[in-house]
């Protein structure tokens, strides 16, 4: 067989890998050279020399001691291209591959593929002035400063040369007609570009100069291929996906379908321990070649996500390994609810008739001072919550929390009011009040009617309806702070009587947008008539009842209950 | 708070552990050597340290989850069995067996006993610490076991990995459990807790401690604070200077605590199943009232105990029936981190 591609492979661990890789390459009629790391173990190296010792087409190189992001990489890689070239006339194309990497399709199909793109080099080759996915903060400075040493060999001398050198504002010139790119080492480069880069009369210069820049296997071949190539295809032909800090994903067993469906050719890096895939993708194959380009977007789609849940997490979960500081949440809560203030005490059976009106879970005061009122006056509720004071006052803006994790996809209402737990110095309202997702609705002085009702003497009523009062100031001014981020509306009682069906409507165009608000019957109001001499009452008590806006003071309450003592 | 107070504190801690790593090098005498396969452990391989008492029922499984997840050798301190667990230990071949009589509870619940082994054996090496009622998953462990999660961990120079404890229990009185040796526990005791846990950070180690699932909400509900610690750390690349301060919950140095992000994002975490509630509960509960060996009060959880020994049922129309990993880690109990 005719071999127009051949492989130059960069190995330093899972030689055993490497050479079933290599095998399955050179078995298909491609030429391998193979360069291994000098600090990889004589043993090791003398075992994969004997593994592939009957494969006639795959040969060594020299060796050198490869340091990450060091020059030594691009030494082994010229080696191996060298030898390769030197050896192999008929080779057309070289693909540089790591011991990581895995080839997903036959051999042939690669070669048709990129017979259909003559004269191109694969190679991912950005300027340098344009990329924003280098990590660790050095770009242009790669090219400009001096690295003799290895990050990974001495992490702080690396850092203060790096100071240093600012400080006295280094910068090495760059040869001139060059043009720093980086990009991903993994190419595939036509016979023609690299024979050029690698005779190139000025090649000793470049040499010396990217030696003692910043990784040069990275920017090397990709800054020198602009100088010699004939048509630049800027990507890299492996698949290979890159971390939030500039680390490769790994595959493993449980990526094969995905694998499989990307139609990519060679991918890495491949977890050594993935005995499916290594297993799956270099068994023989039958069936008709495929000429199915390549479709990295769904791995692409897969490793974004994952990449996005290490940096901003799911919204209002807070668990063993994410428990984010203050307004570092990415949302405090996971969905929307509703919080009400007031209804319950102006309305006769207000969370029947919420309950049944909008498509949501309607629980009473979730806070009460007793236990937490679940819809249906439940003892446990989702995720497994207690109605237990003890245990949901232990922690309340976790039982806020875990109750609005615990139910995503179903927006829950409750209750609230200034008899309620308000946690340690309001701690409950400060959060919803700063939760995008909260809708707070507030009718203010709406506690007095549950003491209006009560039909207890008011001299007894006063010292409480006193503390409820000083409460839901304290609640009003936080709900009127500048940290708020909740939709919250506020009416004192005497507003939201004026035109209840109006403020009904408005709320519930947020709750449940499609419904048709303006054809909802409204709640019964309870029977308030009296409530302004109730007032009144306290007000001859001493006490002065503001909140709810003005009653005026009607003479006798219709309802005998309802009148003061 | 100012530096020298920082320097002071970081003095205090360096302290402590220095203390602890001698008093596991004293309490190491108090461990004799009945198999000793150590030189079967190789570079590299993980490891499973665990204390036990009496665990010849749950052991057949734990070894076998623990294989299947690529631990490559156990090191096993016996406190005084005498239900056969020395005998299953003994005769298994990737099993190294230490036996003490002395006090689980001067030992600090065991933690001397380990932390000595692990300081001899388990540099170098990441290290599993478990007892035999807790089974490790994390994301993906049915197709990458510990030495590619590992391999990950060491990739991103974590040292450390955190895990959620979570409560297994059945539906019924706890005595109504029938389970054979051998069997997954999951299939007996189906049932948890999916969103009832509390968290507050402790500054001084720098650790996060959660509380809650069924045993707070059952037994605590007065007292949530004296409710179950559920903070984990089982998976640690150890180094001669490591100690455990409170079981396996917390470590120092304190830097091996930060298993949580906390700028939002999510790390990567697993789950302990906890199967604590396996038959047998009761008479356990009952031999610990009376051995009084748990944590620093004794007397203080006499009411837990009795209650326990009660069998109570723990399960609510709100629990979630266990069906493996993806469910916990959309549940949010553990996260895939970056680990796609």
């Amino acid at each position: 067989m005719s071999a127009r591609l051949g492989f130059i492979m960069l190995v330093h661990t899972a030689l055993d890998r490497a050479a079933q890789v290599a095998r399955y390459l050179a078995e298909a009629g491609s030429p391998v050279v193979i360069h291994v790391d000098a600090r990889t173990l004589p043993q090791a190296r003398e075992a994969l020399v004997s593994a592939l010792k009957d494969l006639p087409d795959v040969r060594f190189c020299t060796r050198h001691r490869c340091d990450w992001g060091t020059w030594s990489l691009v030494a082994a890689m010229q080696s191996a291209s060298e030898l390769l070239l030197r050896e192999f006339p008929g080779v057309e194309r070289v693909y540089a591959l790591s011991g990581a990497c895995l080839p997903l399709r036959p051999v042939a199909e690669l070669e048709a593929w990129l017979d259909r793109h003559p004269d191109t080099d694969f190679i991912e080759s950005v300027n340098v002035g344009d990329v924003n996915w280098t990590k660790g903060g050095l770009s242009e400075e790669r090219f400009t400063l001096h690295f003799p040493v290895g990050f990974k060999r001495n992490k702080w001398l690396f850092d203060r040369l790096v100071d240093a050198q600012r400080l006295l504002h280094v910068k090495r010139s760059i040869p001139d007609g060059v043009v720093p790119h980086i990009g991903s080492q993994w190419w595939c480069l036509t016979r023609e570009t690299l024979e050029r880069i690698l005779q190139d009369p000025r090649r000793a210069q470049f040499d010396r100069y990217f030696r003692r820049v910043w990784i040069p296997d990275e920017s090397y071949f990709q800054t020198l291929v602009r100088l010699h190539a004939r048509k630049i295809e800027s990507r890299s032909p492996t698949l290979g996906k890159f971390d939030h800090q500039g680390k490769p994903h790994v595959f493993y067993d449980d990526h094969l379908q995905l694998l499989r469906r990307s139609d990519c050719f060679m991918a890495r890096k491949i977890w050594r321990g993935s005995d499916r895939l290594y297993a799956h993708f270099l068994a023989p194959r039958d069936g008709a070649p495929s000429a199915a380009e390549p479709q990295p977007s769904r791995i692409d789609r897969h490793f974004a996500r994952a990449t996005e849940q290490r940096i901003r997490g799911r919204a209002g979960l807070y668990m063993a390994s994410r428990f984010p500081g203050l307004n570092r949440e990415n949302g405090k809560t996971a969905e929307p609810y509703s919080v009400f203030q007031g209804f319950t005490e102006v309305f006769r059976d207000f969370e029947g008739w919420l309950g049944a009106v909008a498509s949501c879970r309607v629980h009473g005061h979730l806070f009460a001072r007793k236990k937490a009122e679940f819809a249906g006056r439940e003892k446990f509720f989702a995720g497994g919550l207690s109605d237990s004071a003890s245990l949901r006052d232990y922690n309340p803006r976790a039982f806020l929390t875990n109750l609005l994790w615990a139910t995503r996809g179903e927006r829950q209402c409750f209750q609230f009011g200034p008899a309620d737990t308000q946690g340690k110095a309001y701690e409950l309202l400060w959060f919803m009040s700063a939760d995008s997702n909260a809708q707070i609705s507030v009718i203010t002085g709406a506690w007095a009617v549950p003491l209006y009702r009560s039909g207890r003497d008011v001299a007894q009523i006063r010292a409480e309806a006193a503390r409820l009062q000083r409460i839901e100031s304290d609640m009003i001014d936080i709900l009127h702070s500048p940290h708020v981020r909740a939709r919250i509306r506020i009416w004192t009682m005497a507003e939201f009587l004026e035109n209840p069906a109006e403020a009904l409507h408005a709320l519930f165009d947020e709750i449940a947008p499609q419904s048709q608000s303006r054809l909802l019957q409204t709640p019964e109001l309870v029977d308030l008539s009296g409530f302004g001499s109730f007032l009144q009452e306290l007000r001859n008590q001493g006490m002065q009842p503001v909140l709810m806006g003005e009653f005026p003071t009607t003479p006798e309450a219709p309802d005998p209950s309802h009148r003061m003592k | 708070m100012s530096r020298a107070g920082d320097l002071w504190q970081d003095y205090l801690w360096r302290r402590r552990r220095q203390l602890r790593l001698a008093r596991a090098l004293r309490k190491r005498r108090e461990l004799a050597s009945v198999v000793d396969r150590t030189d079967l452990i190789r570079p590299g391989d993980v490891l499973a340290f665990t204390t036990l008492r009496n665990e010849a029922a749950r052991l057949p499984f734990f070894l076998a989850h623990y294989r299947a997840l690529g631990v490559r050798h156990f090191l096993v301190v016996d406190n005084d069995s005498d239900d056969g667990s020395r005998e299953i230990l003994g005769e298994a071949p990737d099993v190294s067996l230490w036996h003490t009589r002395a006090s689980y509870r001067a030992s600090r619940f065991g933690v001397d006993w380990m932390q000595g082994l692990l300081m001899r054996y388990g540099r170098g090496h990441w290290c599993v610490s478990v007892d035999a009622d807790e089974l490790l998953v994390y994301p993906h462990h049915d197709t990458r076991p510990l030495p590619a999660l590992c391999d990950f961990l060491d990739g991103e120079g974590e040292a450390s990995f955190g895990a959620l404890m979570l409560d297994l229990y059945p539906q019924g009185p706890l005595d109504a459990v029938r389970y054979t040796p051998g069997q997954d526990p999951t299939a007996v005791l189906p049932f948890y807790d999916r969103a009832n846990y509390t968290i507050s950070r402790k500054r001084d180690l720098d650790a996060l401690w959660i509380q809650g699932g069924p045993r707070s909400r059952t037994f605590f509900a007065d007292r949530p604070e004296r409710g179950p610690t559920l903070t984990k750390v089982p998976l640690v690349k150890w180094h001669w200077r490591y100690a455990y301060v409170n079981s396996t919950h917390t470590l120092l140095p304190r830097a091996l605590n930060r298993i949580y992000d906390d700028q939002g994002g999510e790390k990567l975490s697993g789950v302990l199943l906890h199967t604590k509630f396996l038959p047998g509960i009761g008479a356990k509960s009952a031999e610990e009232k009376t051995r009084r060996q748990h944590f620093g009060e004794p007397g203080a959880f006499d009411a837990y105990y009795d209650a326990l020994i009660a069998a109570p049922d723990l399960w609510t129309p709100h629990s979630t029936q266990y069906r493996g990993w993806r469910q916990l880690e959309a549940e949010g109990l553990m996260s895939r981190g970056g680990w796609g």
